[in-house]
């Protein structure tokens, strides 16, 4: 059979899996619609938020973005950055806002405030980074399916935006909830079956945590010394020491990932889905579980498959690859664009090195090493079709809770709460799922057609969740003075300094040319890179907001009720349902 | 009286609270920011196998880590809550 007929057969047999999935869990309440009923297991829902979580950039793109654009340790900000957050989540925010146990994120900002201008803000700043990120996953839905299907690029997200709509706009939370859970079963199992067999292959090793400790197959030197090695041969800097930038920017980015995924609502919101407090603590334990399985498995697909990239482009005798010799795998991927040689000083050989003057591996991009990763280890072909299942779930899972966050802040916050408090039950329910329809075909209409703002993706996300959101929720929970005008001052505040930093780096809404200061480093502020500095804008939104609480009078009497409220101790007994205690 | 003994009871179990979480995030910024980014030079001096032990840290051992203190949490808040709990039916007899 050949490939592509297989991995249409694979990806065909995931997408029926999720379309059945979607007709078994209908949406028929506003409560199904917004938080699954509230009714999800804490570990089901662990394996959601995971789904949840790891994007169509996890999947395919990170390791290559450690092993390749940070050289190893650098890339280490992304692994901390990216599961540290769960820890502040886990402890600060998601046990409280399950307690306040409502259905969105500017729900309790609205509230805790007192302020409809504070819910209004919270909206806004949660629309700006949840769309920056879907468009990201139209267009890694895209990208897969053209690599993969042989599709062009606007059939594939089509077709992704067509599984979409039918799953989100019938069965909202619960049916995101029950396919994110077979979708995160489709990724781990894509992600973790080549990178244990490159792991054997290299180490003799099954687990690739250990394999990245362990020595080479039939020889007693160490696979990370001998990765150091070969890559300063080659003139690059030692794979497990090299800072990105400097220690004091590593300690930023780490902090601005941290931060940003705390304040995440697409995250946030999952926390709802389950029966109790206590279940809200538990759960976010085995996302970070679920999570883990694939972040500690990336460093090892990021070193394993740098070393057999290298090691194919050297000879045994020393000599740099005869481009006549050139693996069928390495073709093919010339063949996408994602690899590209040029033989600079005609001598038949490709060298690699990093020197741009003379190297002759003129692109390797950062997907390269996941998605070629099963045809280097020589696996069967229908590792490859799972590869291609495992990227489109990503990509789809997230999606489909970003498209919740969207749709629930317009039906449930700016309708129901702000704008048309009298609409009913019914008729809440359907503005939901329109809203949903309409983020859908949004999305997709910006996947289609990606705004130039849409390169810095990571950057603005999690600049604004770090620098607006997660300083709202904090305070919110924690700091009983701050006020309306103390909260609301702060988001704006927090997001000012991180967009016009970014900005003044990258352009203005990243149009090239348009930057005043310039992508020099130089001239960042203490060396901290703009993809950083969310980390900064937080804590221009904590200064400003006590700063202006300070001044301003003091919040009502129902805001202390309702600390008084969240901070009370609770039993996972007296919370849970009926038939839900566990 | 019961009244006044509740709200001790109430800010004992909040100070527990608060003791627990300082702790925990003590050990969260320790093996993250510490042993992974700031503490990485001289750790990276010691070997766990083939892992100098603060590159380890940043890509490994942090992760473990950062797990077992969302347990720990988990665990002990359940705890704090059900002598609470325990505590207000025994005011009440």
């Amino acid at each position: 059979m050949s490939l592509t007929v297989l991995t249409y057969l694979v990806v065909g047999f995931t997408f029926a899996l999720y379309i059945g999935i979607a007709i078994a869990t209908r949406a028929s309440s506003t409560k199904d619609f917004y938080v699954a009923d509230g009714g999800v297991h804490p570990v089901a829902n662990g394996m959601a938020t995971a789904a949840d979580w790891m994007s169509a950039a996890s999947f395919i793109s990170m390791a290559g973005l450690i092993a390749l654009s940070y050289n190893g340790y650098g890339g280490s900000v992304f692994l901390m950055g990216w599961t540290g957050g769960y820890v502040l989540l886990a402890l600060l925010i998601a046990p409280y806002l399950r307690k306040y146990g409502k259905y969105t994120v500017p729900d309790f900002i609205g509230e805790r405030y007192y302020s409809d201008t504070a819910r209004v803000v919270a909206v806004i700043c949660l629309i700006l980074c949840s769309v920056t990120y879907v468009i990201g996953q139209m267009k890694g839905v895209g990208v897969a399916f053209s690599r993969f299907l042989e599709t062009d690029y606007e059939t594939g997200l089509g077709i992704g935006m067509f599984i979409v709509f039918f799953y989100a706009v019938l069965g909202g939370m619960k049916g995101i909830t029950y396919t994110q859970i077979a979708q995160y079963v489709v990724l781990i199992t894509a992600y973790t079956i080549p990178a244990i067999f490159i792991s054997l292959q290299l180490t003799g090793n099954p687990l690739p945590q250990l394999g990245l400790g362990s020595t080479l197959a039939g020889s007693d030197v160490y696979l990370l010394d001998k990765l150091d090695m070969i890559l300063v041969d080659l003139g690059f800097q030692e794979y497990t020491t090299t800072l990105r930038g400097s220690t004091l920017n590593m300690m930023a980015f780490t902090a601005s990932l941290m931060i940003g995924t705390a304040g995440l609502p697409h995250v946030i919101i999952r926390f709802f889905t389950v029966p109790s407090v206590a279940a809200a603590r538990r759960s976010a334990g085995w996302a970070l579980v679920f999570i883990a399985i694939l972040y500690t498995t990336a460093p090892a697909i990021a070193a394993m498959a740098r070393l057999n990239i290298v090691d194919t482009m050297q000879q045994s005798d020393g000599q740099a690859l005869l481009i006549e010799e050139k693996p069928a795998w390495f073709e093919n991927w010339e063949q996408t664009g994602l690899l590209q040689v040029e033989d600079l000083n005609g001598d038949g050989r490709i060298e690699y090195t990093a020197d741009p003057e003379t190297n002759e591996l003129t692109k390797l991009d950062n997907d390269i090493l996941v998605l070629a990763n099963p045809e280097i280890a020589q696996l069967p072909n229908w590792v490859i079709a799972l590869v291609a299942a495992g990227g489109l779930a990503a990509a789809l899972s997230t999606a489909a809770g970003l498209l919740l966050a969207i749709s629930s802040a317009i039906s449930h916050d700016l309708l129901k709460s702000t704008y048309m408090p009298s609409i009913s039950e019914k008729a809440e329910l359907r503005a939901s799922r329109i809203a949903m329809a309409a983020a859908v075909l949004g999305a997709g209409y910006l996947g289609l057609n990606p705004p130039g703002f849409a390169a810095g993706t990571v950057a603005l996300a999690f600049g604004l969740a770090a620098s607006s959101l997660f300083p709202a929720l904090l305070m919110g929970i924690f700091a009983r003075r701050v006020n309306r005008e103390g909260a609301v001052a702060g988001m704006l505040a927090g997001i000012s300094v991180t967009l016009l930093y970014v900005f003044q780096h990258k352009g203005i809404m990243f149009i090239p040319g348009t930057s005043f200061l310039g992508g020099m480093s130089p001239n960042w502020f203490f060396g901290i890179e703009p993809n950083a500095f969310g980390v900064v804008g937080a804590t221009v939104n904590f200064v400003v907001a006590f700063a202006v609480s300070r001044v301003s009078a003091p919040p009502p009497s129902e805001v202390e009720e309702l600390l008084e409220f969240l901070h009370e101790p609770s039993s996972a007994a007296s919370q849970a349902p009926p038939g839900a205690a566990h | 009286m019961a009244e006044g003994k509740n709200v001790e009871r109430r800010q004992r179990f909040a100070a527990r609270v608060r003791s627990l979480m300082l702790r925990l995030l003590v050990v969260w910024f320790v093996v993250s920011f510490g042993f992974g980014i700031l503490l990485v030079e001289p750790l990276n001096e010691i070997r766990l196998g083939g892992y100098k032990l603060g590159f380890w840290f940043a890509q490994q051992g942090s992760i473990f880590i950062f797990i077992a203190l969302i347990f720990a949490f988990s665990s002990v808040m359940t705890r704090l809550e059900r002598d609470y709990v325990d505590g207000e039916k025994e005011s009440r007899q």
